[in-house]
């Protein structure tokens, strides 16, 4: 089913106008493998069932009020806001409206599990949702598999699909690291260079990075120069950009956190105007405006984007849809507040993940808690989702034995203060042998 | 002997340098602690909240302002000006309330750091916010590039500790100060006003973390959550350099900085922060009042 | 201590046992949970109280103490296919061996010393935790459900973390805790641990040698934390750096000195109050910890010794 989508890597410069018709090609690709969710692409459609006839579903949002993750946290709640505002608006899921129940956990690992707890059990809630850091989902999952409670996150961390948690845990609209790297390393190795050192976190997130880049360099023959992790307490850069060695080509870097704007300001004061070519992952510019002082240095560089921050990159009719709903501008930036710019290549997940969960719930006819089982056991059989008003980053692929899907993804260049989108990746090409099967495990 | 000088002497060289200027602001920051704990015998576990506040407002005298040079002025005078006022309201309100007594006023600091980083969470957001440097210039090496702006940081540090050293030795306050934390008792008896000196030394304490915030906001950002290392960093110059010695903070703050730049440049960062952790452990344990302390344990 | 208030003292620790034996069986699934943590922090906070509330040494770096319990039990479990037992056996002697190698070093510093020295020890295992990421998962941390097989009691099969066992297994951890501190302190030993923390010098020149009772005092106080920790792993199954960080020393510090450093129920209440203090709030406001760090200085102003201590010295002179 993924032989017919080489054609669709589209160059640079056809790219910045995508034609309606080659969204259409996306999805037409994988619409053999018993697609569903194509009902939601017409926004002013409702449902089918009466709106408000029952009790609401209630979901229960784990966020990052506060702590490290606050900043995309307050942009996950108003996406899942946005997402359940207009639910409700097209007559909710199967007729019920949804219920959104929001618990701060503080990116804390610890205080993530008893969140997962006091929604289960104090909220009965009938599902968790929303989480983003990879901690804190390793810190909860196995709470919400013990409460035997389904537990939707949007992380982006390879803990799902890698096999380490539990048949209760999907994530269902979100690409994984390994995923995002796998996709993109090709385009990288190809058109910036062969030699390159990697710059990551010095935790899990970094060590994705580090592992699948390295694996993939191997693959095409590319180098890998030098890996220098940072320790999450550092808070400033210059030591360790003397480690990178003068023949390096590229570097790769991915940085989260608030020390990022110093860490290029730095890495320009280092090189002044001779200097490697740089990719870096937009996890570190997210909440970040491109034009802010210090960044003039990643003019020319390039990005990854999992979706387009500026709306020119990928004009959609979903997408624009789902731009609007949630009170983003073209620039990236809250409508209210120009100087709020979203985490746009992450909050999209969580839309998605709600029309995600009202599929399944449809589908599986699930009315109450009694009926995880079907619930579960339908979703995994789920075999993607296609683009549109529900979906709008693009369509999805959905494996139902590691629990994860597999999208598109983007590569953008900064130039003249925007991200322009230069090249983006099929679905196939951030494809990898499943390493575990949920399917197999007990419920 | 090539290969060295063209590898490993530039990392040697920058190793020195960036931590020469770690060590001007560590300095800087760890001064006031040393000052409040010198003559006040306290810890103050929000000392890292007023470098951050300095920081925060700095970004906003940088937006109101919307010029790097004004804004900067403006954040230098008044930063300090406020924090040292919330200083002096946590001092009369709080600390004077549990009498000073170390173990409380830990806690009741440790409150003061909760209520002033949510404060900032609500009013300033989780997001770090650029301030630009009044004055920017990158520093060529043969090997590579350095922040001038890190440079003048490092040299206007160095004039607020004289500044400092000046008004201990050469004002009244100072005498006042050095009479207070010599012997409470006596000094109130000799007519020192030493409630007020208490009050001023914790307003010069925050003043002074606030200001290192102002300096330093441009070589980074300023995010509510900024205030733990540099709290921890100072924990250590203090107690390396002897509690209540201000010579011992500032030698302690140029050799933590350098050779932490010396480390990390050498091995891998994480376990760079091990073994310079380990190190400060050791020289504590070796010598258990620090390199110039007095020895009251 | 007057046998009479011995007697009232070992009557109270019985009657919160029993208490909080019998609530179980009325708690509503959540609060029910939430007691079980509540009862293994509080064994934690017991741990610490230990050392601040009777020998006067206070630590900021018990986390260490706490991760190293924990981690052992969960890497032991993971690689080499300990039991939880052997595991638990296994976690309770080496936190006992770190605690007494790192006592014989940061005991030669006191006071504020003593306190920065403990929290770098913290902050190195913290950073070895995540130096050796291939080994320890980092900070992303693991998790060990899949392991642990399950218990038999009776013949019948249980997971650990079935609400029941966990609870009981919580509150035996919690009434053993609180009956050999209390044993301890009430001992000769004890007194001289008191004795020290109202004063060394005077205690050193009656002939005793402080460094041995401080050494035990604080081996003691780190073991109890180490297991502690490897319970947390077991009856939780998550195991992360977020328990080897700065913020989970201190949790003890507020927990213990909220309730009453010193008094035997003080950490217990402490951590109950405080948990649902935060649980509370956060319902309300995501600025929990703003209200947290009020209440904080306003007990602090108010009740300078803590709930508990505050009651004994203005009410209840027999509290232990």
């Amino acid at each position: 089913m993924m032989s017919k989508k080489k054609d669709e890597n589209v160059d640079q410069q056809s790219e910045l106008n995508l034609t309606r018709r080659s969204v259409l090609g996306a999805s037409a690709a994988i619409a053999g493998a018993g697609i569903i969710g194509s009902q939601l692409i017409d926004p002013v459609a409702k449902t089918a069932y009466a709106a408000g006839s029952d009790e609401p579903i209630r979901i229960g949002f784990q966020a990052h009020r506060t702590g490290i993750g606050a900043l995309y946290g307050r942009w996950y709640e108003r996406t899942t806001n946005a997402a359940a505002k207009y639910i409700n608006s097209i007559g909710g899921i199967a007729g019920r409206p949804i219920e959104i129940i929001t618990e701060d956990d503080g990116t804390d690992p610890k205080r993530g599990a008893d969140v997962v707890e006091k929604l289960a059990t104090k909220h009965n809630v009938d599902f968790v949702y929303g989480t983003l850091f990879s901690h804190v989902v390793m810190g909860s999952a196995p709470r919400a598999g013990e409460l035997k409670i389904p537990y939707f996150v949007v992380s982006e961390g390879y803990h799902v699909a890698s096999g380490a948690l539990n048949r209760y845990v999907f994530q269902p609209c979100i690409t994984d690291v390994r995923s995002q790297i796998t996709a993109v390393s090709n385009w990288i190795f190809g058109n910036l260079g062969k030699n390159v050192a990697l710059i990551y976190p010095d935790y899990a997130f970094g060590y994705d990075h580090r592992d699948y880049a390295s694996a993939a360099a191997a693959k095409s023959g590319a180098k890998i120069t030098a890996k220098i992790a940072i320790p999450p307490t550092a808070s400033s850069f210059t030591r360790y950009f003397v480690k990178i060695p003068k023949n390096t080509d590229v570097i790769y870097h991915v940085m989260v956190g608030p020390g990022v704007l110093t860490f290029v300001r730095e890495m320009g004061e280092h090189y002044g105007t001779r200097h490697p070519k740089l990719f870096g992952f937009i996890d570190s510019l997210e909440g970040v405006n491109i034009n802010s002082p210090g960044l003039e240095f990643l003019d020319g560089s390039h990005f990854w984007e999992a979706m387009p921050r500026y709306a020119d990159g990928y004009a959609t009719s979903g997408s624009n849809f789902y731009r609007d709903k949630v009170g983003v501008d073209n620039t990236g930036a809250s409508k209210s507040d120009s100087k709020d710019v979203s985490a746009y290549s992450h909050m999209f997940g969580c839309w998605e993940t709600l029309f995600a969960i009202k599929e399944a719930v449809e589908q599986s006819g699930y009315k109450s808690k009694k009926d995880y089982k079907t619930l579960i056991e339908t979703f995994e059989g789920f075999a993607g989702f296609n683009e549109g008003i529900a979906h709008p980053q693009g369509s999805k692929v959905f494996s139902g034995k590691t629990h994860q899907c597999y999208g598109q993804q983007f590569v953008s260049q900064v130039k003249n203060g925007k991200f322009n989108v230069v090249h983006r990746t099929s679905i196939a090409d951030g494809m990898y042998e499943p390493e575990t099967d949920y399917t197999k495990k007990s419920l | 002997m090539d290969t060295w000088i063209e590898e490993t002497l530039p990392m040697v060289f920058l190793a020195v340098l960036d931590g020469t200027v770690t060590a001007f602001v560590l300095a800087l920051i760890a001064l006031g602690l040393s000052l409040v704990f010198g003559v006040m015998r306290i810890v103050n576990v929000s000392h890292g909240e007023f470098f951050m506040l300095g920081a925060v407002f700095s970004w906003f005298a940088y937006h109101w302002t919307a010029d790097s040079v004004w804004g900067f002025v403006l954040a230098l005078l008044i930063a300090p000006v406020i924090v040292g006022f919330i200083a002096v309201f946590s001092e009369r309100f709080i600390l004077r309330k549990v009498e000073y007594n170390p173990e409380s006023t830990i806690v009741a600091t440790i409150g003061i750091l909760y209520i002033i980083q949510q404060l900032t969470l609500m009013g300033f957001g989780p997001e770090a916010r650029p301030v630009e440097a009044p004055i920017y210039f990158r520093v060529s090496f043969p090997w590579f590039g350095y922040s001038g702006y890190k440079l003048l940081v490092a040299v206007m540090s160095g004039l607020c500790l004289c500044g400092i050293w000046l008004l201990l030795k050469r004002t009244k306050l100072g005498l006042y100060m050095r009479a207070t934390q010599q012997d409470y008792e006596i000094a109130t008896t000799f007519g020192v006003p030493t409630k007020k000196i208490y009050a001023s030394v914790f307003a010069l304490g925050g003043g002074l973390a606030a200001l290192a915030g102002v300096l330093v906001v441009p070589i980074r950002q300023a995010d509510h959550l900024m205030g733990l290392e540099p709290l921890l960093l100072s924990f250590i110059v203090v107690i390396i350099g002897g509690l209540g010695s201000i010579r011992g903070t500032i030698i302690a703050a140029f050799l933590i900085g350098i050779s932490d730049g010396i480390i990390s440049v050498f091995y891998e960062p994480t376990l760079a922060k091990m073994l310079a952790t380990l190190f400060v452990v050791m020289i504590l344990i070796i010598k258990p009042s620090g390199l110039f302390g007095e020895n009251y344990q | 201590m007057k046998r009479k208030s011995l007697i009232y003292s070992l009557f109270m620790k019985g009657g919160v046992i029993l208490i909080l034996f019998l609530i179980q069986f009325i708690l509503p699934t959540y609060h029910h949970s939430s007691f079980s943590k509540i009862m293994i922090l509080a064994s934690y906070a017991i741990a610490y109280n230990f050392l601040l509330g009777y020998t006067g040494l206070m630590s900021l770096g018990h986390a260490m103490f706490f991760a190293s319990g924990m981690y052992t039990m969960g890497l032991s479990i993971l690689y080499l296919g300990f039991t939880p037992l052997e595991g638990l056996i296994f976690g309770t002697i080496l936190t006992l061996t770190i605690s007494i190698v790192f006592g014989l070093f940061a005991l030669r510093t006191s006071g504020v010393s003593f306190l920065i020295v403990t929290l770098m020890f913290g902050q190195t295992l913290y950073l070895a935790i995540l130096y050796y990421n291939e080994f320890t998962f980092g900070q992303d941390g693991f998790s060990i459900t899949t392991y642990l097989g399950t218990l038999v009691i009776f013949g019948k099969e249980h997971l650990y973390s079935n609400p029941t066992i966990r609870y009981n297994f919580a509150l035996i951890m919690l009434a053993v805790y609180l009956i050999i501190t209390t044993i301890i302190i009430l001992s000769p030993i004890g007194r001289i641990l008191i004795a020290i923390r109202e004063n060394e010098a005077r205690t050193q020149l009656l002939g005793y040698n402080v460094f041995s009772y401080k050494l035990f005092a604080l081996t003691f106080s780190g073991t109890l934390a180490g297991i502690s920790g490897a319970m947390h792993a077991l009856l939780f199954s998550y195991i992360g750096t977020t328990f080897a960080e700065i913020h989970h020393s201190i949790s003890p510090l507020l927990w213990t000195l909220l309730g009453g450093a010193g008094t035997v129920i003080g950490p217990l209440l402490g951590t109950g109050v405080m948990y649902y203090l935060i649980d509370f709030i956060s319902g309300i406001t995501s600025n929990y910890l703003l209200v947290v760090g009020i209440i904080l200085v306003l007990t602090i102003i108010w009740f300078p010794l803590g709930i508990m201590g505050t009651l004994r010295q203005r009410w209840i002179k027999w509290l232990p």
